[in-house]
């Protein structure tokens, strides 16, 4: 069977101890975590958690089984597998903006709609939101001019309306 | 009322009769209470690991909810084992651990450790109470988690200014978690799936595990194996979860299990698995577990299910249930059992010569006491009414192997973690919940020495639990293994220094006997089920004596070694 990759969604009781349970049961079973967001919901009792993994059919149907053994969760979404999903991520990258290339890196940004969000003699520090394929796209157009630091969210992910009736 | 007094009018309220523990400066306001609540019987065991076994054997002998109480560090740190080994069988218990103050929670305080964290990958769940007025609220919710669904151990963490602090007591008379929600019932149609497989298959086996006990599924069990002509073979845990003397009964299957047991699975074109999980033990190696069977799998937990092996038929819910729904399908569709034995007459031929061809033998010849001959003869004095523990090792799988448990809860012993020196403090758990029973605890010198302190335990509290000693000098499977697969190389497996079992017994208190000769064995058996107080019986039998059959581990169920 063939790896592939899941983005789950989550909803946890919001208590101390659960996000300890849940990346506990990634690392007990040697299960591995590519992305994890968490935050609180609209329900302050509940947060909503992310995650991103991978592995073959029996793997993921592995996760989704165990995280609804845990007490705390309230519900499991495999939204890979749930229809058309929008999926979000966010980085803050600092390249390097010299005299020469200082227009390419804006002329960059222009093209992918990223922000500028602070500016020094010798860097820019850009803000990129997208889907996981967009932010690479930006990363690697951006490395042949030198990034000096980059910070990811992980990934955070809905389902979609349907949209006909 | 304060946090302590709270604690114990919640275990008052959820029926505790007993407690196992080991008082210690973090749980001393609750035992202060407790010296003033004699409604509840407290255990003062020598170590923590043993008040968490017996609470365990506690659980498993009369299918409630056992209770240990420990201090906080050390305490708290010496009952992981108990709570794991509780945690792999599906044991419902609630372990109360003492905490310090919450203002010095993460302060590398004495003795404290983050035992949340600790025991969180063995634990069902597990809670660290922050205000004293949720203790109520958690404490019922702990049991309700303990006992619903597929039962385990809960750990409550009980800082000392939460039992110190004061709040008004409010006891929920129900209890609902919103993101808990075991399922009991099974689905109808996976059902009468199942059901139609069953008509159309010629080599049937039913599998029983212990979460058959653990749902009171026997009667069901039988009652289908009966109406069906069914063979029913049984996990280490599901022994007892159908009758071991029944005629359709095919004994253990896996590691040591019968061959014929192992033969009629491998062949098998249907297996309905009752609350079993395919534990590694059972199935050899995976690939070649059987190849021709289609599975039915009746658990509560769907984790269970499609974990190990492959099933076609799913059935999540309580084995009970699943099995009561499946019977009034039976009895609607109103086949005559004429036509079901017609049905398996060809197959049940077959069994019968697997089981003429390899029975389970042995032979008692020479001066040697053979370890199975003791067993068969214990089963013989107690008419198999005893409950019975067992330690871990070779002790373990001739008792799985020779007496013949025909009621469920009679067998207690560590399937899952494979925990030596849990048989002893399970034998007075079990014996404190079961009074008038007879309780004993088949061991192996290794592992009696593991807790063996808990004589003093047993003494105190004036538990006639015999101790039978299969005293062969050696780690016995350990050894075997190394004589199968290791050439030889005895290495670590044989004691230099073996106390006198008959002395030490003496020296707490109890009686201790001997038997080094075959005739020895009934006399001092016998004396030790007439005696009305703790016994240990130390029976020196045959050193080099093997565990057969034998599957070596990651081979095919069907490459067993016989003898
Ligand atoms: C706590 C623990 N440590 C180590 C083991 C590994 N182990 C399994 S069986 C065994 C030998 C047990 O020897 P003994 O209690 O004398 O029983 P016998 O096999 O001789 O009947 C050992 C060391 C274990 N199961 N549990």
């Amino acid at each position: 069977m063939s790896e592939k990759k899941h983005t789950l969604s989550v909803l946890v009781e919001n208590t101390p101890g659960a996000l300890a349970r849940i990346a506990g049961l990634f690392s007990g079973r040697g299960f591995n975590i590519d992305s994890l967001c968490v935050a609180e919901t609209l329900d302050p009792t509940l947060s909503h958690l992310t995650l991103v993994t991978r592995g073959d059919d029996l793997i993921i149907e592995q996760i989704i089984k165990q995280l609804r053994r845990l007490i705390d969760v309230y519900r499991v979404v495999d939204v890979t597998e749930e229809g058309e999903f929008v999926e979000r991520e966010m980085a803050l990258i600092k390249v390097r903006a010299e005299k020469e290339t200082r227009a390419e890196v804006l002329r960059m940004c222009d093209i992918f709609r990223c922000k500028v969000v602070d500016v020094s003699p010798r860097t820019y520090t850009i803000e990129v939101t997208g889907p996981q394929s967009k932010l690479q796209a930006v990363i690697e157009l951006l490395k042949p001019l030198g990034i000096k630091e980059i910070v990811r969210t992980g990934v955070i992910a809905m389902k979609r309306e349907k949209k006909a009736p | 009322m304060t946090g302590a007094q709270m604690i114990v009018e919640a275990l008052k309220r959820e029926g505790v009769e007993v407690i196992f523990g080991y008082p210690g400066g973090a749980v001393i306001d609750i035992y202060d209470e407790l010296y003033r609540t004699p409604e509840i019987k407290h255990v003062l065991v020598r170590h923590e690991q043993g008040a968490a076994h017996a609470a365990d054997g506690y659980a498993r002998s009369t299918g409630k909810v056992g209770v240990c109480l420990v201090t906080s560090g050390p305490g708290a740190t010496n009952t992981v084992t108990g709570i794991a080994t509780a945690y792999m069988d599906s044991i419902p218990m609630v372990i109360l651990t003492g905490q310090v103050p919450t203002k010095l929670i993460g302060n590398d305080a004495f003795q404290e450790v983050d035992i949340t964290g600790i025991t969180r990958p063995c634990t069902k769940h597990n809670f660290l109470v922050k205000r004293t007025e949720d203790l109520p609220r958690i404490l019922k919710a702990a049991f309700h988690i303990a006992r619903t669904g597929r039962p385990g151990p809960v750990l409550v963490d009980l800082p000392k200014d939460v039992q110190q602090g004061k709040a008004e007591f409010y006891w929920p008379e129900e209890i609902r978690l919103r993101s808990y929600n075991p399922v009991y019932d099974p689905h109808p149609r996976q059902v009468e799936k199942a059901y139609r497989l069953l008509e159309s298959c010629t080599r049937p086996v039913v599998l029983v595990g212990g979460g058959a006990i653990a749902s009171g599924a026997h009667e069901e069990i039988r009652e289908l194996a009966e109406r069906l002509h069914l063979p029913v073979t049984m996990t280490l845990m599901g022994l007892g979860g159908f009758p071991g003397t029944h005629p359709q009964s095919l004994g253990m299957l896996g590691m040591h299990g019968t061959y014929y047991a192992n033969m009629a699975v491998a062949n098998s074109d249907l297996i309905l698995a009752v609350g079993a999980r395919f534990d590694d033990r059972v199935t050899g190696k995976v690939d070649a577990f059987a190849p021709m069977a289609k599975i039915i799998h009746i658990d509560i937990d769907p984790t269970s299910i499609q974990k190990n092996v492959r099933v076609d038929v799913p059935i999540v819910g309580d084995c009970k249930r699943a099995l009561e729904k499946l019977l009034s399908v039976i009895k609607e569709v109103g086949r005559p059992e004429k036509i079901w034995r017609e049905q398996f007459k060809d197959w049940w031929e077959q069994i019968e010569i697997w089981k003429k061809r390899y029975p389970l033998t042995y032979k008692q010849e020479g001066d040697y006491i053979k370890p199975q001959f003791v067993i068969e003869k214990l089963y013989e004095l107690t008419r198999g009414e005893a409950i019975v523990t067992t330690e871990v090792g070779q002790n373990q799988m001739w008792t799985a192997q020779y007496y013949k448990f025909d009621k469920p809860r009679t067998l207690i012993t560590s399937g899952g973690l494979g925990t030596m020196g849990f048989g002893f403090p399970a034998a007075i758990g079990a014996q404190m919940g079961n009074p008038d029973k007879t309780v004993i605890d088949i061991a192996g010198d290794g592992s009696i020495q593991m807790n063996i302190q808990e004589m003093a335990t047993a003494m105190e509290q004036g538990l006639p639990v015999k101790v039978i000693i299969l005293n062969n000098g050696y780690l016995g499977m350990v050894r075997q293994w190394q004589e199968l697969f290791y050439e030889r190389r005895y290495s670590a497996v044989k004691f230099q220094v073996l106390p006198d079992f008959v002395k030490l017994a003496e020296a707490y208190g109890a009686l201790g006997l001997r038997a080094t000769r075959p005739e020895e064995v009934e006399p001092v058996l016998r004396e030790a089920l007439a005696s009305d107080r703790l016994t240990l019986v130390d029976i020196h039998i045959a050193p080099e004596e093997g565990v057969f059959p034998m599957v070596p581990a990651g081979r095919a169920t069907t490459e067993m070694i016989l003898v």
